[in-house]
């Protein structure tokens, strides 16, 4: 099993946590992982990404040409990436935020209502969360429950607290695929 | 001990520390800023001293003044900003003092960019600064690697008296693979005799000097360096070859460029083409002698240097083939990371492909 995985956004919309987090539940599962960030004067507003692998075997490059997966979480980002999916691949589309559909036929594409459900939810932070539940969901790459304990390692002990919503973000994610 | 997930800088402070590193002295610059970061927060925990210099230059001539007293020391820079510290390392080499210098390559020349880069190697491993001196150079290429060479920098330059520099490049950096401490074994080091530590009356000064004014003694120096060279490249050229028994294209490459090419292979095997790699782990000392080995077998029609620069090992590859075969060059530049497919298209197009 490979799974390659770019994830797409503005800064400040949590891609970078995203992709962190798949990573280090892959580690945590026993797998190899590796997570490339672009890199730059990017701050919040600004595009980021991050590629992320997944694999029962040693991985050579760290960079991705064909992604098995692309989560995009705006429009700058699906242009971008949309592309670079494998056929037969994943797209997830946050289509609170990118109104158009995606343009090829040969791929799986997934529309999560990342920031409505968010804000419903009572914490439009917590986007990520629910397009990781979709995305999980879907591949199976990693267990829910991994990404919850990994989320208390990046959140300390101190945002404790924020761990039922981020569970709740990623079941309601779960539910829209 | 358990795997962290780190990025490839924090790796490296953290193997620093491990290394008994308790000196960092820096000034920031991308993409290198979480090595001066990290070490700020981790030095005081360990009674280290972290500093950041009011520049580059300042930097490097506090590692030279706390390599001269005997300690462990680092600094770690990009690009623009090892540029700048090349007097003090030329004056470290003179003075045979240990020291390891980190350079996290970005695109050049002048300021260039922040992208990742192999566009020093030119700078690494011909000295850099003024003088007959090297550098022993190592150049990981995934975090782990970093980590263990990190800590091996620090024994190497301990046991020869030199400087030592971690070269790697903005992806290496940046990414965050999984790390295990506590792998790497301990070499052997000497005392430090020659430090500059006091002599509390008890012996006579040991004076810390790149200054020879009188030709022969300086000439004397240089044969001493000269020697210490033989003797590295005699015991720590090293090399991972992958792939390379009777393959029909040998690529050569290093550092994060070097697991690209090891997708390039990948596509070889599914096109029926035999793609060999040979990653130089140290770039100085060369291994020109397992590249001349692998280069001359039959099988091989073509030899490759495939780079982050416009080429600059390819020299390197040249000499050590010796005209045996043609020797080809591709590569991308300026902070641009050519996909496995592109690498793959070039080496196909220049050599014709299989036999």
């Amino acid at each position: 099993m490979t799974e390659k995985i770019i994830i797409a956004g503005f800064g400040g919309q949590g891609v970078m946590s995203l992709g962190q987090m798949i990573a280090y539940s892959g580690m945590t599962e026993g797998r190899e992982v590796s997570w490339l960030p672009s890199y730059g004067p990017e701050m919040r507003g600004g595009t980021a990404n991050c590629q992320v692998i997944v694999s029962d075997e040693p991985i050579a490059a760290p960079i991705i040409s064909e992604a098995d997966t692309v989560i995009a979480m705006n429009l700058p980002s699906l242009d971008k990436f949309e592309p670079r999916v494998k056929k037969g691949g994943n797209l997830f589309i946050n289509s609170s935020l990118i109104e158009r559909k995606a343009n090829r036929d040969d791929i799986n594409v997934h529309y999560i209502k990342a920031n409505e459900t968010a804000v419903e939810l009572g914490n439009s932070k917590v986007a990520g969360m629910v397009v990781m539940g979709a995305y999980i969901k879907t591949t199976n790459v990693v267990k829910a429950e991994t990404i919850i304990e990994s989320l208390k390692k990046v959140l300390g002990e101190k945002k404790l607290d924020l761990i039922p919503i981020n569970e709740k973000a990623v079941e309601e994610g779960s539910r829209q695929v | 001990m358990a795997k962290q997930l780190m990025k490839g800088n924090e790796a490296i402070a953290e193997a620093a520390i491990q290394a008994g590193c308790r000196h960092f002295f820096g000034y920031p610059i991308t993409p290198q800023n979480q090595i001066p970061e990290y070490m700020s927060r981790r030095m005081p925990q360990v009674s280290g001293c972290f500093l950041q210099a009011e520049s580059e230059i300042a930097a490097i001539n506090m590692v030279y003044g706390a390599a001269g007293a005997g300690a462990r020391v680092m600094t770690s820079s990009s690009s623009p900003g090892i540029a700048l510290k090349q007097e003090g390392i030329s004056y470290i080499a003179g003075a045979r003092l240990p020291a390891v210098i980190v350079n996290i390559v970005r695109g050049g020349p002048g300021l260039g960019g922040i992208q990742p880069a192999q566009s020093d190697y030119f700078q690494s491993t011909r000295g850099g600064g003024h003088g007959d001196y090297r550098t022993l150079v190592l150049a990981p290429a995934s975090v782990q690697e970093a980590v263990e060479l990190t800590q091996e920098a620090f024994d190497l330059a301990d046991i020869y008296r030199i400087p030592v520099i971690v070269l790697g490049d903005g992806m290496i950096g940046q990414m965050m693979e999984p790390v295990e401490f506590g792998k790497y074994k301990k070499r052997e080091v000497p005392d430090k005799e020659w430090a500059s530590t006091g002599t509390e009356g008890k012996r006579k000064p040991n004076i810390i000097n790149s200054l020879f004014i009188d030709p022969d003694d300086l000439e004397k120096e240089n044969i001493k360096l000269m020697n210490t060279y033989e003797e590295i490249a005699k015991n720590e050229t090293r090399a991972e070859i992958t792939n390379a028994e009777d393959c029909e294209i040998l690529i050569v490459a290093y550092g994060t460029t070097a697991r690209i090419v090891k997708n390039v292979i990948k596509i070889g095997e599914k096109n029926g083409v035999k793609i060999g790699l040979i990653r130089p782990i140290t770039l100085w000392p060369f291994p020109s002698e397992t590249i001349a080995k692998y280069a001359s077998q039959s099988s091989v029609n073509s030899v490759f240097s495939v780079e982050l620069s416009t080429g600059q090992m390819v020299d390197d590859v040249k000499i050590a083939v010796n005209g045996v075969k043609p020797v080809y060059f591709y590569g991308r530049t300026g902070g641009v990371v050519p996909l496995p497919e592109e690498i793959y298209e070039n080496v196909i197009k220049k050599t014709g492909g299989a036999k």
